[in-house]
């Protein structure tokens, strides 16, 4: 036990700049996959809710348009959701060869990561929006708010906060789920554990540096999204500033 | 008189269940008009027909002489202010925000009118001194002047009520309905749906009373209240006497 935590220690030392390079890949994944992934996802999960249901007075080619952008969102969250990611990465970064363009694996990791979030996403805002009361959206529409002014101003705000607890859990799959990207040549910190391992024979020592520093890495990110949640909450209102406080005092 | 809102031959059913069969009823400007009847008798999806949160099936509604069914639904919607049961306030917001939102999004007003506005239509509804709350922090019956404070913003021409105090206590259910006939003595136009029939009898100028679906008897409160002709009108109003 004690050799072993030796082995680690002294392998640290030595592969230092490798070990820093490969969290700094790894960290940069999960927090641009699940920043992008969120973006995304809001856009989509928002395009699906508002397809879903039905106007009174709509028109027939809208009521078309919706159903046909519902069903490519469908099936753009089944492909993404339903195939594993590792061969997403393959798929997108050699298939982009193919057509003659050539680019670099860590900008083809962060499409793949970003883009397969985006599915998870979608769903979990979906989730988010399908939450929320729907007397909330009646008010909105009754004085006069489009659907697309309800979601932006009434809906999501509530919905990003109640799905925040998700949205969490999302960023720290994605630390860990991103050595699936050392398939395509991206040297995180997975990449740098097998490099390690191989050119020292000391493959326990050199996984376990990786599971501590992943633990490390995860459980920072519970930590700083748990204090986040807690700020959301907190701020019950955010949209206009209080300017209205001093005008309040002012009118006593 | 100016017909504001204008129902001809208005059905709507729910999958087989016909909820609304041929209304015909018009409310004139200035009028307080209370809905009366039992649950289920269609009296709210009348009112959500008027605001076209539900679709009518057949029949044609007039707001202002415009058929709502033509042309901008929220352009209609922002003419016709709408309080709910739940109170509906929006939860990510302040009071004011609840307010000023639909003022500055809908009605294109800068910032410093919309809260000129919404102060304005709070003090109205004995609000303005919790402007800056987050509207979740508020009880039931300050909820819901806020939520009439918030259609009053719109300048809309006419207020639907859809049983506005049915989820209050006995003692708010007062400061809600106060708020209520302020409004109608400064000459709102307002369609109440209501289990409240003090305030039907004393307050509105006329009383609907609905009974499966269909109007079974329409006249003056007192008129109404105390010789009710139809047979269903007299056992509605037996049981509230024998309360």
């Amino acid at each position: 036990m004690i050799d072993l935590i030796k082995t680690m220690f002294a392998l640290i030392t030595k592969y230092k700049n490798l070990l820093w390079l490969g969290i700094s890949k790894t960290l940069i994944l999960g927090i641009v996959g699940t920043v992008v992934g969120l973006l995304i996802g809001l856009v989509v999960g928002a395009l699906r809710a508002i397809c879903m249901k039905k106007e009174p007075t709509e028109k027939t080619w809208i009521k078309l348009l919706k159903k046909i952008v519902n069903m490519i969102l469908n099936i753009y969250i089944t492909i993404f959701r339903g195939t594993p990611m590792m061969v997403q990465a393959m798929i997108i970064y050699f298939g982009v060869y193919d057509f003659g363009l050539h680019w670099d694996s860590f900008i083809a990791g962060l499409v793949v990561i970003s883009v397969n979030t985006g599915a998870y996403m979608a769903e979990i805002i979906r989730a988010g929006i399908q939450s929320i009361d729907k007397g909330q959206e009646e008010a909105a529409r009754s004085i006069g708010m489009s659907d697309w002014q309800t979601m932006r101003y009434v809906i999501l705000p509530q919905a990003i906060r109640n799905s925040f607890p998700s949205i969490g859990n999302e960023l720290i799959v994605n630390i860990k789920d991103c050595c699936t990207l050392s398939t395509i040549m991206i040297t995180e910190l997975f990449y740098q554990a097998k490099t390690i391992a191989g050119s020292t024979y000391k493959t326990v020592p050199a996984y376990m540096i990786a599971a501590v520093i992943y633990l490390i890495l995860t459980s920072l990110a519970a930590f700083i999204m748990r204090k986040l949640e807690k700020r959301i909450n907190h701020t019950e209102s955010n949209y206009f500033a209080s300017a209205t406080v001093v005008e309040n005092q002012e009118g006593k | 008189m100016e017909k504001v809102i204008e129902i001809k031959h208005l059905a709507k059913s729910f999958d087989k269940l016909e909820v609304l069969k041929d209304i015909n009823f018009s409310v004139s400007k200035g009028e307080v008009v209370s809905v009366i009847g039992s649950s289920g008798s269609g009296k709210s999806t009348m009112l959500r027909c008027i605001n076209l949160l539900e679709m009518p099936d057949s029949g044609e509604i007039f707001v202002n002489g415009k058929n709502i069914l033509d042309g901008n639904i929220n352009q209609h919607r922002k003419e016709v202010g709408m309080v709910f049961q739940s109170f509906n306030l929006f939860n990510n917001m302040s009071v004011i925000e609840n307010c000023m939102i639909a003022q500055i999004k809908v009605l294109k007003r800068s910032k410093e009118e919309a809260i000129k506005i919404a102060h304005e239509n709070l003090k109205k509804v004995g609000m303005d001194a919790f402007a800056d709350k987050p509207s979740t922090q508020l009880s039931g019956g300050q909820k819901q002047r806020v939520a009439i404070a918030r259609a009053l913003c719109m300048d809309c021409q006419v207020l639907l009520f859809d049983e506005p105090t049915s989820a209050l206590d006995p003692v708010t259910v007062q400061e809600v309905l106060d708020v209520m006939k302020k409004l109608a003595d400064e000459g709102m136009t307002m369609v109440v749906v209501t289990h409240e029939m003090a305030f039907a009898r004393d307050v509105s100028s006329r009383v609907v009373f609905m009974e499966k679906g269909i109007i079974v008897e329409e006249g003056e409160p007192k008129q109404l209240f105390t010789s009710p002709k139809s047979e269903a009108l007299q056992r509605f109003l037996g049981r509230f006497v024998n309360q």
